[in-house]
């Protein structure tokens, strides 16, 4: 077989890849809208949820979901990116930094149902708080981390060592520059490790399930004192996230409307972590014209 | 000069007894027997010069000679080489500059380097200039407009971009991003520059107009630079010193070194016969 006929059935294949891949996106995409699209109405999602009567909302579990995604984010990007800081510009290369590395990756491979049963034994159990959000976000700080530090390490690390070089040969020591030039030349690297830590936050429901539990108090949208437990904004209170309500409702859900609940919320997830991407992609490409003065 | 001295007394007192040898006050930088290792591999063997104060020198000799070295470890930037070590000493203001003690964040300040291709930080032209003043806290927006006004023009920049200092330096063409780099270096009002091959990345129209600035520059600083280019070494500089294998084979004059050097081998590298 010459080289040209080899080339070109290399293509060929990389081709058929990429379309399988696109297809089954394409084909998974379409099932969920059109089953889950007809059943989204204004009503949906504002109205609570009701276990066993017809017509229940998602209104708190779509609450939830954000809510929770946003307490993680705030735990997790700070701790990642630290950690990434250290393990890209202060950990010495040695058996020490190896073993801690190994650590990540094995922390990063956890089934999330184990991290959900080590959740009940300390957030909910140990520290007497019972199912909360703060649970749960802890939860999903200990499931989110090694993926934030690993990728925030090597976003780090692909910045070009000349900028780096610059910085300290005018006299500016390491954490400035690190502050000031480092990690704003890796903040798109990290806001995708970000918007993949949070993706997996939207659909995670086993580490929650013992965590932040599966019911939702009764929440007065008015009340914004996060410490009235009437309050969206408590973060010890139990709390249901739409991937927990799905679980739920397709397990031992007893009202007669299960089906369409199950689409409709799906549904709205996928269109949420959509609409979540986006934004923070938006956002994130502005703040960084914004620090690069770049177009 | 007043926090780098501070900070290291101790190392004073051990060189100070070499201060009256002889009239020094036109030396800015006196290298004593230095030799410098990457691991067990010896880059720079027992070198001793001195340079002047105010005037330009230029290291020439072939790639890999360790002229590039030398420089690097002159504001100590081979220290980010996890497997550097040295030995010998260069001494500016009576202190050893290879010192532990020192320090190296307040050298690098009054020593700067341009690198051989531009690095300008991914920041508007404006922030490139400030983002080192900042550091050392100085503040205010007429302030800081004044000293990037001045740095511009001391690097040849300003008429250039006077009009759009908030775009990306990214935007500014090779030559211009290597003024732009001299420029932020001038800012910090450094004593010596040292410039590592500062040209040798741009086209000739840029590499003129860079060398017409060093020229320019000399009058106010002190400057070293490696080149490869000849006649960058005899056009600008006052003093050439020839590096080959890690040592120093001449030093001497720029005009002798280009017109009647004394060994041999800095003759056949000159007129390039090697190297």
């Amino acid at each position: 077989m010459n080289s040209k006929v080899a080339d070109r059935i290399a293509t060929g294949v990389f081709i058929a890849i990429a379309t399988i891949i696109v297809l089954v996106l394409i084909g998974l995409f379409s099932f969920i809208l059109f089953r889950g699209v007809p059943q989204i109405s204004w009503d949906f999602i504002t109205t609570t949820s009701s276990t066993v009567r017809e017509g229940g909302g998602i209104r708190d579990q779509l609450f939830n979901s954000f809510y929770i995604l946003f307490i993680t984010m705030l735990i997790t990007v700070p701790l990642g990116v630290l950690g990434g800081v250290y393990m890209a510009e202060y950990a010495k290369p040695g058996k020490i930094t190896n073993f801690i590395r190994s650590c990540i990756e094995l922390l990063a491979s956890l089934p999330s149902i184990v991290v959900g049963m080590f959740g009940l034994l300390i957030f909910v159990n140990s520290t007497g708080w019972g199912y909360t959000i703060i649970g749960g976000a802890l939860a999903l700080t200990i499931f989110n981390i090694p993926v934030m530090v690993r990728v925030s390490e090597d976003a780090i690390r692909s910045v070009p060592n000349v900028q780096k070089e610059a910085s300290l040969a005018l006299g500016i020591n390491h954490w400035h520059t690190i502050k000031t030039v480092i990690l704003p030349s890796a903040f798109p690297g990290i806001l995708t490790g970000a918007i993949l830590a949070s993706g997996r936050v939207f659909g995670e429901a086993a580490a929650l399930l013992f965590t932040a539990g599966l019911s939702t108090p009764r929440l007065d949208y008015m009340n914004w004192n996060p410490f009235s437990t009437t309050s969206p904004l408590n973060i010890f209170r139990p709390a249901e996230t739409l991937s927990v309500h799905i679980w739920a409702v397709n397990t031992n859900g007893i009202m007669p409307d299960v089906e369409a609940i199950a689409d409709g919320s799906s549904a709205i997830l996928v269109l949420s972590v959509l609409f979540f991407n986006l934004t923070a992609r938006f956002v994130g490409s502005a703040v960084h014209r914004k620090i690069t003065a770049s177009k | 000069m007043g926090m780098l001295k501070e900070k290291v007394d101790k190392s004073k007192q051990k060189t100070s007894d070499k201060k009256e040898e002889k009239d020094q006050s036109e030396l800015i930088l006196r290298v004593n027997d230095l030799s410098i290792y990457y691991g067990s591999n010896q880059a720079v063997k027992n070198i001793s010069f001195d340079i002047e104060k105010n005037s330009i020198t230029a290291l020439i000799g072939p790639s890999g000679c360790g002229k590039s070295t030398f420089l690097r470890s002159v504001n100590r930037m081979n220290d980010l080489i996890p497997i550097s070590h040295n030995q010998g000493e260069i001494i500016y203001e009576d202190l050893n500059i290879l010192d532990k003690n020192i320090d190296v964040i307040a050298l690098r300040k009054e020593i700067g380097m341009v690198f051989q291709k531009p690095n300008p930080f991914p920041k508007s032209i404006y922030n490139n200039i400030t983002h080192a003043l900042r550091f050392y806290g100085i503040k205010g927006k007429k302030r800081l407009d004044a000293i990037v006004e001045e740095s511009l023009r001391k690097a040849a920049l300003w008429d250039e971009v006077k009009d759009r200092l908030d775009q990306s330096a990214f935007a500014l063409s090779g030559g211009q991003q290597q003024r732009l780099c001299i420029a932020r270096t001038l800012a910090m009002q450094p004593n010596i520059l040292l410039l590592d091959e500062p040209a040798s990345a741009l086209d000739p129209v840029s590499n003129a107009k860079i060398e017409e600035l060093i020229f320019e520059l000399k009058k106010d600083y002190t400057i070293v630079i490696v080149t490869h280019n000849m006649q960058q070494a005899s056009r600008v500089s006052d003093k050439t010193a020839f590096f080959l294998n890690g040592r120093i084979v001449e030093y001497d004059d720029t005009e002798t070194i280009f017109t009647n050097p004394s060994v041999k081998e800095t003759e056949d590298y000159i007129s390039g016969r090697f190297g």
